[in-house]
């Protein structure tokens, strides 16, 4: 097992004897590393996340020498876009607006105008993090029992969009009738990361 | 041909090895977890190892095989009857057509293997038969009158194997890459004391109950990709070790990693079972 090795640009942990956990700055690095790492790096998964990637089935001294030559500021390269349609409607959409300074409509107008890219997927299929939003939104103290299929929400810096009905903690603004996973697909996730996404009021 | 569900016990999914290659989806790996269990349930009856066979959970489960069949049963010791006579367990069996085959409680362990020559058919989802309970990707769970098709036998059955019990003892873990968030040597305290199986363990978690892990870090972890065998420490401080089932990301910080081999054993735990950890030296 090796120790915690620090290469100028991102520090690397190992995690067990098959997989390794590379810290980066945000999300926006995490993927630019995983999406510079599909191709290049030996791994089974490749897991961006908050500010990590997570290199699983692979062999964790090998994907730390090849990991340090990434180039941290090397542009991302622009994914596909994605409209989705919103209806602009959500439970929170008027508290939040409140709490952030803002009028409902002036929330709306700035979620919609901003163009968001998929950082990374996870909670459950499909569940995208998508960042691009200026605001910082606490999670809601006592979380839904059940959130609706298609509800757009904001906690932390993200957006998401649930692919299905479950328990949930975000601050839900508006619904997409946009079909976020199917497994039968050939691509099943809708926004998979590297996705840019622009929301269109409805 | 097809396999007929006359009760499914608990929980019976279909399992194979599990999905890779989409944990960037949010997609859990699912896959048998006793998997040397499920490789010799399969190679017993011929099988590719690949092949999808059934995981039952505690109680056993009761099919009437619609046509003749080569199976076997591996993992838990459980008694096994073909029209209400006993078979082997660990060996090939063959089910007239019409019979209906029930393979009974655990007696010792908890998950039990049912192999049927050809596999089980169902349509693969993401590559694979695998069932997976957090998300519910794959093949439903097995409910009574559930019809599940049955390949074409590929290969001949094994006349003998050595069905061995997964050896007991202290699971072997590695420092996992949160282990500098608690106080001291966790991974020293981790092995020092002996932990619970919870009763809300699951496919995804062994939940463990025992001697909580002290953080020296507070605040929240940035959610980050979860392996298998990871050791997560939630704010209770009460060990969880993620099992195939486990969300790909998590908040939680992994203080330890359980070696691979080492997990066969946790999928036979049971609820108030005894459970220790050690160092792994390689």
């Amino acid at each position: 097992m090796g120790p915690v090795g620090d290469t100028e640009r991102v520090l690397t942990r190992p995690v067990g004897a098959r997989a390794l956990l590379a810290e980066v700055a945000d999300a926006g690095q995490a993927l630019s590393l995983a999406l510079w790492a599909r191709g290049r790096v030996s791994a089974v998964e490749i897991v961006p996340a908050a500010c990590t990637v997570l290199f699983d089935g692979c062999s964790p001294d090998r994907v730390a020498e090849q990991v340090a030559a990434w180039e941290p500021d090397a542009e991302t390269p622009a994914g596909e876009l994605v409209e989705i349609p919103v209806a602009y409607d959500g439970p929170d959409l008027e508290s939040l607006a409140q709490s952030l300074g803002l009028e409902a409509d002036e929330l709306v107008a700035a979620h919609s105008a901003a163009e968001h890219v998929v950082a990374f997927c996870g909670f459950s299929p499909g569940f995208s993090y998508l960042t691009g939003s200026c605001w910082e939104v606490p999670r809601l103290s006592t979380p839904r029992p059940r959130v609706e299929a298609g509800s757009v929400g904001l906690a932390g810096p993200f957006t998401g969009i649930y692919p299905t009905a479950s328990p949930g903690g975000w601050q839900v603004v508006g619904h997409t009738d946009a079909l976020l996973w199917d497994a039968a697909r050939v691509e099943p996730a809708l926004l998979p990361p590297g996705t840019r996404v622009r929301f269109v009021a409805r | 041909m097809s396999i007929l569900v006359a009760d499914p016990g608990a929980l019976t999914t279909v399992q194979d090895l599990g999905r890779s290659g989409w944990a960037h989806l949010g997609v859990p790996r699912a896959g048998a977890l006793d998997a040397p269990a499920a490789a010799l349930a399969n190679r017993i009856v011929g099988n590719p190892q690949d092949a999808a066979l059934l995981e039952t959970t505690l109680t056993g489960l009761t099919f009437e095989a619609e046509r003749g069949h080569w199976f076997a049963v591996t993992g838990a010791r459980c008694s096994v009857t073909v029209g209400g006579t006993p078979a082997a367990h660990g060996e090939a069996v063959f089910a007239e057509p019409g019979s209906v085959v029930r393979i009974g409680p655990a007696e010792a362990g908890l998950r039990s293997y049912v192999a049927i020559a050809g596999g089980i058919a169902v349509e693969p989802v993401l590559g694979s038969r695998s069932t997976d309970t957090l998300a519910w990707v794959g093949p439903p769970r097995l409910d009574q009158g559930s019809r599940l098709p049955v390949g074409r036998p590929s290969g001949h059955p094994q006349p003998h194997d050595t069905p061995r019990p997964p050896p007991r003892g202290p699971l072997r873990v590695l420092r996992g890459p949160r282990a500098d968030w608690f106080s001291g040597d966790v991974v020293a305290a981790l092995c020092a004391t002996a932990y619970t199986v919870g009763e809300a363990s699951n496919r995804i978690g062994l939940r463990l109950e025992g001697e909580a892990l002290e953080r020296s870090r507070q605040g929240e972890l940035a959610s980050e990709g979860m392996v298998l065998g990871a050791v997560q420490v939630p704010p209770d401080g009460k060990p969880v070790v993620f099992l195939a089932d486990h969300p790909v990301t998590g908040g939680y910080p992994v203080v330890a990693v359980v070696r691979p081999e080492d997990l066969a054993q946790c999928a036979q735990l049971r609820p108030g079972d005894q459970v220790r950890f050690t160092r792994d030296r390689g």
